[in-house]
C-alpha cells in the first residue's frame, strides 16, 4: 500500500466537520507555520518538497511562489483553481467534497507564505453543492478563529471567499479565471504580464490547483525533505488520479508517484483491470487534452522500459511515443472502443469551450468537429484525415492560451497512433458500429 | 536602447517597443500584417494571430529561440533579439493557416460589400490566401443588426478583432455593445438591440477591418474605387474632435466622410458623428487637397494584377472556344 497524505482520512465519519478534522490532526500546519515559521521558510519547505502544480502543467510550486512580485503597499492574492472541467478529471471535487477543511487549511498556510490577506477559491458552477460544503466549512473555520483577524493571536489575518463560476472550461485557464473572478467575461489574458506580476485586479497573484494547495499541508507538517522522499526523481509526493472508463474500479486514487502504469491499471488496489475481461486498447493518461496512447506504448516506453506514473516517464518519448501526466484524469478504453468516436466527443467539447478570442482556436475547433462528424456519418475521405492533421498542426502553438493545444493534441495523437481506424471508417463506412451511441451524441450536438 | 534584427534588418528602438512597431519602423516590406492591433487603441492586438513572427533568438542575454511563434503586436523587443517574418517559410505557412481560419466562415461577399477595396481581410486573402477553400460546410450566418441611425452591423463578416469594443470603451463616453456568447458562436452585439448613439460612435466604422460595421449613409452608394478622396477640415464645435477628415467625392458630391488614415490603414484622429454624418456638403469644408492613399488600397496600388491577368487569360480562353466574338475583346 502506498502512503496517503491527502485522502488518508477520507473514510473517517464526520471528517467534513471541523471538530473531527481537528481530532485527526487538522490545522496543525497552520499552527506550525504561523507560530514557528516565517513566510519565506514555508516557501522554502515547498521548494524543498519538489511539489509540482497538480492543475496540469506540473510547474514547480515553490518556484512559482518565489516569482511572486512583492511591491510595498500592494496587496497580493492567492487564488485556488477549483474550476476542474477537464473531461476525465474529478479528483478536486472528491477532495473538496470529502475533506473540505484540507483545502481550507492549505489555503491558510499557503496564503501566509505568500503574504496574502484575502484569498479566493474559484469553483466551477456545476459544483455548486461543493461550493456550499466549502462555505459551511469556511464558516466553521471563521467561528473557530482559523480565519479572520489575528489568527491564533498572531498578527496574521486572512479572509477567504468562495466564488462560483458560471460553467466554462476556459475559466480554468488561470488568467481567464482571474477575469471571471473580477466579474468580466472569462477570456484568457494575453501574457505577459503574468499573474505573478499583475494578476487579480492588477496585483501580484498566485493561482494554484486545489490538490497543489492541499499538498502544502503535509509538506509543512512533515517537512519538504520528507515529502520529496516519496516518488521518483523530479516527481515527488503523492498524486490524486481520477480513474474512469472501462475498468472494474473507477474512482479517485491517491498514488505515490512512480507506480507502474501496468500496476495502476491491473492491480486490485487501483483500477482492478479491464471490465468484463476485455483487453486494453488505449489510455488517455492525464485528462482529455493529453495524447492518447495505445496499449504497448502506455505500458512500456518506446525504449521498452516499464512506464511509470510520473511526469517524466509518461512524457518519455515526447509526443511521438509518449504523453503527459496532466491533471491526472486517467481514461481507460477497452478493445471495443472506437477511437474516432471518442475523438469526436473530445473535439465537440473543445469546440464548445473555445472562448473565441483567437482565430485558430475559434475557427479550427469547429472545423475539426465537423470533419469528424462527416467521417462518422460515413461520408469521410482519406483527404479528410490529412486535412484534420493539417488543421490541428495549424492550431497548435498559434493561440493565446493552451486551449488551442488541448484541442489539437488529441486529434494529432489519435491520427498518429490509430490512423488505420480512420482509414477503415473512410473506406468501409458500414464498419461504423454502435450507431446509436453516435446518434445520441449527434442529437445532443444539434439541441 | 535595445537593438532588434527583423528579417536581417537591424534597428535600434526605444525600450518597450513591440516587434510589430519595430518592423513598421523598418518599413512595409518587413511589417507583418495586422487585423486586430490598432496603434490608437490601448490593449488592442493579440487576438487574430496574423502578425505572428518567429523569434529565432530571444535576446543577447538569453539567446534561445522562443518555442512558439509570438504575436508581434504584443511582444516587446529585447536587446539582441532576432526575428523572422517574411524570411521564414514555416512562419509564412502558419500565417496562411491563420488566414484560412479567418476565411472559412467569412461569407466572401466582396462583390456586394461596401468595404471591398479597402478591406484588410481582402488584402490579407490576396497576399496569403489559398486559391480555393478547403472548407466544405455551411458557413456561419447572423442576422444583420441595425445599431442606430448610422451604423449597420453585419456580424456574418466579423472577424472578432475587438477593435470596435475598444473604440467604444476608450473613445466614446459609453460603451453599449460588446462580445456575447462563446467560441465560434461569439458575436459583437448590443445584446438587446440597443442603438449605439453617442457623438463618437461612428468611429467604429473606420476601425472595423472588414465590412462588419458599415456607414448607413454610404450604403451601396458607390464602390470605393470610383470615389475620389480629398483631405479637408472644418472648425468643429465638438472640442474633442479635430475636424480633420477625408471626404470621398463622386463628381462634386460628397458621398461619405471618414477619418484620415495613416499608411497602415489606421485612423489618425478620431472624428465626431456630426462631421462624419451631417456635413456632406462641399461647402461645409475647407479642402486641403487629394489624400495620400495607403498601400492597402486598390485605389492607388493595383494589388489585383494577377487577378486581371486571370481575367485576360479567361477571356482569351473563351474567345479561343468561340464563346466571345473577336470584336468584343478587341473593343477593349
Ligand atoms: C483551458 C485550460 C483549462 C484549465 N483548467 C484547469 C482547471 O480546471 N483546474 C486547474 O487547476 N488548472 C487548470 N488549468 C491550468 C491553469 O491554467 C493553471 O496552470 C493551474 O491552475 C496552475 O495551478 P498549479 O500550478 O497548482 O497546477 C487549465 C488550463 C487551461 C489552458
Ligand atoms: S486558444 Fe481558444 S480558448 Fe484560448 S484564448 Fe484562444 S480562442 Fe480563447
Ligand atoms: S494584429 Fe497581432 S494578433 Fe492580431
Amino acid at each position: 500500500m502506498g502512503r496517503k497524505l491527502l485522502l488518508h482520512n477520507q473514510n473517517v465519519p464526520g471528517i467534513n466537520t471541523l471538530e473531527v478534522y481537528r481530532t485527526h490532526g487538522g490545522y496543525a500546519s497552520v499552527e506550525k507555520a504561523l507560530k514557528t515559521m516565517t513566510p519565506d521558510q514555508v516557501t522554502e519547505e515547498v521548494k524543498k518538497s519538489g511539489l509540482r502544480g497538480r492543475g496540469g502543467a506540473g510547474f514547480p510550486t515553490g518556484m512559482k511562489w518565489s516569482f511572486l512580485a512583492k511591491p510595498e503597499g500592494v496587496p497580493r492574492y492567492l487564488v485556488c483553481n477549483a474550476d476542474e472541467s477537464e473531461p476525465g478529471t474529478f479528483k478536486d471535487r472528491w477532495l473538496m467534497e470529502k475533506i473540505p477543511h484540507a483545502l481550507i487549511e492549505g489555503m491558510i498556510t499557503s496564503s501566509y507564505a505568500l503574504g496574502a490577506r484575502l484569498s479566493y477559491i474559484y469553483i466551477r458552477g456545476e459544483y455548486f453543492y461543493v461550493a456550499r460544503i466549502l462555505e459551511n466549512a469556511i464558516k466553521e473555520a471563521y467561528a473557530a478563529g482559523w480565519l479572520g483577524k489575528n489568527i491564533l493571536g498572531t498578527d496574521y489575518s486572512l479572509d477567504l471567499s468562495v466564488q462560483v463560476g458560471a460553467g466554462a472550461y476556459i475559466c480554468g485557464e488561470e488568467t481567464a479565471l482571474l477575469e471571471s473572478l473580477e466579474g468580466k467575461r472569462g477570456n484568457p489574458r494575453i501574457k505577459p504580464p503574468f499573474p505573478a506580476v499583475a494578476g487579480l485586479w492588477g496585483c501580484p497573484t498566485v493561482v494554484n490547483n486545489v490538490e497543489t494547495i492541499a499538498a502544502v499541508v503535509p509538506i509543512v507538517n512533515e517537512g519538504g525533505e520528507a515529502y520529496a522522499k516519496i516518488g521518483v526523481g523530479k516527481s515527488t509526493g503523492t498524486k490524486l488520479i481520477s480513474a474512469s472508463g472501462h475498468i472494474n474500479n473507477p474512482g479517485v486514487y491517491e498514488i505515490e508517484l512512480g507506480v507502474p502504469v501496468e500496476e495502476f491499471i491491473f492491480s486490485n488496489e487501483y483500477c482492478g483491470g479491464i471490465r468484463n475481461g476485455k483487453k486494453l486498447k488505449a489510455v488517455v493518461a492525464g485528462g482529455s487534452s493529453v495524447p492518447i496512447l495505445p496499449t504497448d506504448l502506455i505500458l512500456k516506453t518506446a525504449k521498452g522500459e516499464p512506464r511509470l506514473m510520473t511526469y517524466e516517464s509518461l512524457s518519455d518519448g515526447g509526443f511521438q511515443t509518449g504523453t503527459m501526466l496532466g491533471s491526472g484524469g486517467f481514461i481507460v478504453m477497452d478493445e471495443d472502443t472506437s477511437i474516432v468516436k471518442n475523438l469526436y466527443t473530445f473535439a465537440r467539447f473543445y469546440h464548445h469551450e473555445s472562448c473565441g478570442q483567437c482565430s485558430p482556436c475559434r475557427e479550427g475547433t469547429g472545423w475539426m468537429e465537423k470533419i469528424l462528424h462527416k467521417i462518422l456519418s460515413g461520408k469521410g475521405t482519406l483527404q479528410d484525415v490529412d486535412l484534420l492533421w493539417d488543421i490541428q498542426s495549424k492550431i497548435e502553438g498559434k493561440t493565446i492560451c493552451p486551449l488551442g493545444e488541448a484541442a489539437a493534441w488529441p486529434v494529432a495523437a489519435a491520427i498518429r497512433h490509430f490512423r488505420s481506424e480512420f482509414e477503415a471508417y473512410v473506406k468501409n463506412p458500414a464498419s461504423i458500429k454502435d450507431v446509436h451511441h453516435y446518434y445520441r451524441l449527434h442529437n445532443l450536438a444539434e439541441a | 536602447m535595445p537593438k532588434v534584427t527583423i528579417d536581417g534588418h537591424e534597428i535600434e528602438v526605444p525600450k518597450g517597443t513591440t516587434i510589430l512597431q519595430a518592423a513598421r519602423m523598418i518599413g512595409p516590406h518587413v511589417a507583418p500584417p495586422t487585423m486586430c492591433y490598432y496603434s490608437k487603441l490601448k490593449t488592442s492586438g493579440g487576438y487574430c494571430r496574423t502578425c505572428l513572427v518567429k523569434v529565432t533568438k530571444g535576446s543577447a542575454q538569453n539567446p534561445n529561440p522562443m518555442p512558439k511563434p509570438v504575436a508581434s503586436c504584443r511582444t516587446e523587443v529585447m536587446d539582441g533579439m532576432e526575428v523572422q517574418n517574411n524570411t521564414s517559410p514555416d512562419l509564412l505557412e502558419a500565417r496562411r493557416g491563420v488566414v484560412e481560419f479567418l476565411l472559412i466562415n467569412h461569407p466572401l461577399d466582396c462583390p456586394v460589400c461596401d468595404q471591398a477595396g479597402e478591406c484588410h481581410l481582402q488584402d490579407l486573402g490576396y497576399q496569403n490566401g489559398a486559391q480555393k477553400t478547403r472548407y466544405e460546410f455551411k458557413r456561419r450566418e447572423f442576422e444583420k443588426i441595425d445599431i442606430g441611425k448610422y451604423v449597420q452591423l453585419h456580424m456574418t463578416r466579423c472577424i472578432l478583432c475587438y477593435r470596435c469594443v475598444k473604440t467604444c470603451e476608450q473613445i466614446t463616453d459609453n460603451r453599449v455593445h460588446g462580445v456575447v456568447h462563446r467560441g465560434d458562436a461569439a458575436e459583437i452585439s448590443t445584446y438587446i438591440q440597443n442603438a449605439i448613439e453617442n457623438d463618437f460612435s461612428g468611429n467604429v466604422i473606420d476601425v472595423c477591418p472588414v465590412g462588419a460595421l458599415t456607414d448607413k449613409t454610404f450604403r451601396f452608394k458607390s464602390r470605393v474605387w470610383y470615389t475620389k478622396p480629398m483631405d479637408a477640415h472644418r472648425k468643429c464645435e465638438n472640442s474633442k474632435c479635430s475636424g480633420k477628415v477625408r471626404l470621398w467625392f463622386k463628381g462634386e458630391q460628397v458621398l461619405r466622410v471618414t477619418a484620415r488614415k495613416d499608411q497602415w490603414g489606421e485612423v489618425e484622429d478620431f472624428i465626431c458623428n456630426t462631421c462624419r454624418f451631417d456635413k456632406k456638403k462641399k461647402s461645409d469644408w475647407e479642402i486641403e487637397g487629394p489624400s495620400p492613399i495607403s498601400h492597402h488600397s486598390v485605389i492607388s496600388a493595383n494589388h489585383y494584377t494577377s487577378l486581371n491577368q486571370a481575367k485576360i487569360d479567361t477571356l482569351k480562353h473563351q474567345r479561343a472556344l468561340g464563346f466571345i466574338p473577336m470584336k468584343k475583346l478587341d473593343d477593349k
